[in-house]
């Protein structure tokens, strides 16, 4: 068995082909981003070796730090509404009828591709025909605004779709994470008189507290390099209110055409992403981590 | 299930009021997730009713009228109208072979993880895994210089090699899981008897995980029928674009025709929806398994 299962040219055939195009297509091209980032270059001539002056470039670029200003505020925002998803899975765990249709219903938005929800938001966001301002309208404002044209307001307006479309998702991870919890527990709870509110602070949440911080990460660092929305609905405007690392990345390499300052932010937002993994993993860290079996 | 139910949330407070009290608690319950369904469906009906609409409907009447006269001819229209037909042909084949060759790829990889014995094979694994973590936009830039180097620019080869990577990760993470789990004795017994390793894969193991392959697929098909980055970026001709790609640019021209714009859109969502309706479970375990995909 050992000798037919370590023959080395079955093993190679096995996991080189996709050994390489991982390689190929995604740790090669991290090092190149870096590596662009040292040079001048417009994506078709000749690079221009030019050492660090993008990336101090970048420390004082005004709008990138303003675009890293609103990929933060979405983070904020996204780690914020988890309290929401963390609730509503907490109704759907109480062992209602039709909780798993519910939970099925929710999911729906994040199965839909961006372009299709953001072409339909932009649709609900139209000042004059949108079904948001009819709605306003209707109960009697006046003048509502026009969402993606303002530049105080177009940020939070995009917040509320990103966050419909995750919804769901968190919802469903948080829902596992409670169903997860023994009955056991919570019987013996409210044996000692512990009310709905009671079980839920002191028995599911510090159950659920694992998943809770991988989902805080996964919103923290989704949330900053956000792009998809964003880059259909406003493309960044108007005039920079809703731009976000990743599409000003964008938008230095594709529209612009410096490669090189776009390689320097698109590694800037890798390195930004891992250290903030790092940093939730730390601050979160339980010294004893709870136990149920 | 209702009186358990009840039992369970009644267990703290007793006395007269308590069922009343109890009612109302259960009443609020529904409240709560009933609204939150409605805000999930809200939009998507409305888009439903606009797209059955003209544009004389959807400006002079209440937003969530009834189309009293369903405008199907919508669909007809931009179906042949602006290509929707090539893209959406495009979106069906692309993710079909990305998803075979990702979810056939990733197999091999996790069999020779879970059950050859090699050197190395724990970094591999690693590998695969950190993948998971890395931004698809800070690989942006290098693989359109790569592809455009390799003459692969506007060529949907660009599309497929870069879904099969970046799904890769995650579908090893879902099939690890059920290799682990998968007793061994037959495949033994299979050596034992003088089965080649090729055999034993394709004949005795891959046929024992086909539920597992259904759930990776149906995730990995609906990753890739929604990606739009990749091909907004790499694809520049009409006869290679996919539907996300196509949709936008139609829309981009048909900005003032809403039934056409619902039409599209409602055809662009149509097949994760049919989907959705009959593989409901196996999106909702997929999507739970990847829950570590950024």
């Amino acid at each position: 068995m050992d000798k037919v299962m370590s023959n080395k040219k079955m093993i190679a055939l096995y996991v080189l082909p996709s050994l390489l195009l991982i390689m190929a297509v995604v740790y090669i091209p991290i090092v190149l981003t870096g590596y662009y980032g040292l040079n001048e270059w417009n994506g078709i001539g000749a690079m221009k070796f030019v050492g660090l002056d993008n990336y101090s470039a970048l420390i004082q670029d005004d709008n990138f730090w303003s675009s890293a200003g609103h990929s933060l505020l979405l983070a904020v925002f996204s780690a914020l509404s988890l309290i929401l998803y963390l609730i509503v899975a907490m109704v759907l765990s109480a062992r209602l009828k039709g909780s798993n249709l519910f939970r099925k219903i929710y999911l729906i938005p994040m199965l839909l591709s961006s372009v299709a929800i953001a072409q339909l938001w932009l649709k609900i966001y139209h000042p004059t025909n949108g079904i948001m301002n009819s709605f306003l309208e209707s109960i009697g404002v006046a003048n509502p605004p026009a969402w993606l044209a303002e530049p105080s307001l177009v940020l939070f307006a995009l917040f509320i779709p990103i966050l419909w479309q995750y919804a769901g998702f968190y919802i469903l991870i948080y829902y596992a994470a409670l169903k997860n919890i023994p009955t056991s527990l919570e019987e013996a709870a409210k044996i000692d008189g512990a009310n709905a509110f009671q079980i839920a602070y002191k028995i599911k949440l510090p159950l659920a507290m694992e998943v809770i911080k991988v989902t805080i990460v996964l919103a923290v660092v989704g949330s900053l390099k956000y792009f998809d929305l964003i880059y259909v609905m406003t493309d960044g405007g108007p005039n920079g209110a809703s731009e976000v690392m990743a599409s000003y990345m964008y938008h230095q390499a594709f529209r612009a055409y410096d490669f090189g300052y776009g390689s320097a932010v698109g590694f800037f937002l890798l390195v930004i992403c891992l250290i903030a993994t790092w940093i939730i993993r730390k601050m979160t860290v339980t010294k004893d981590t709870i136990q149920y079996s | 299930m209702t009186s358990t139910t009840a039992g369970q949330l009644g267990g703290a407070s007793r006395g007269k009021g308590s069922s009343v009290l109890l009612k109302l608690g259960y009443a609020l319950l529904y409240i709560v997730l009933i609204v939150v369904a409605a805000l999930q469906l809200f939009p998507l009906v409305w888009l439903l009713f606009f797209s059955l609409k003209s544009n004389q409907e959807v400006f002079n009447l209440p937003p969530l009228s009834l189309p009293t006269n369903p405008r199907w001819e919508n669909y007809g229209k931009v179906w042949s109208a602006g290509n929707i037909d090539t893209y959406f042909l495009n979106s069906v084949w692309i993710t079909v072979v990305a998803t075979a060759l990702t979810v056939v790829l990733g197999s091999l990889v996790t069999y020779a993880i879970t059950r050859m014995k090699w050197k190395g094979s724990s970094l591999v694994l690693g590998l695969f895994m950190v993948a998971m973590m890395i931004p698809v936009h800070s690989t942006l830039i290098p693989l359109f210089s790569m592809f455009n180097k390799a003459g692969l620019i506007d060529h949907p080869l660009s599309l497929i090699l870069t879904y099969v990577a970046f799904n890769m990760p995650i579908t090893i993470m879902i099939l690890l899981g059920f290799y682990y789990a998968l007793p061994r004795e037959v495949e033994e017994a299979a050596i034992i008897d003088g089965c080649s390793v090729n055999r034993m894969f394709f004949q005795i193991v891959l046929p024992m995980t086909g539920s597992v392959i259904a759930t990776t697929s149906i995730i990995n098909m609906i990753y890739n029928w929604n990606e739009f980055i990749f091909v907004n970026t790499f694809i520049s001709s009409d006869s290679f674009k996919t539907l996300t790609v196509g949709v936008q640019n139609f829309i981009g021209q048909y900005t003032t025709d809403w039934g056409a714009i619902g039409a599209t859109l409602m055809i662009s969502i149509l097949p994760i929806l049919v989907a959705f309706l009959f593989l409901s479970d196996r999106i909702v375990e997929g999507m739970a398994a990847g829950s570590v995909k950024g």
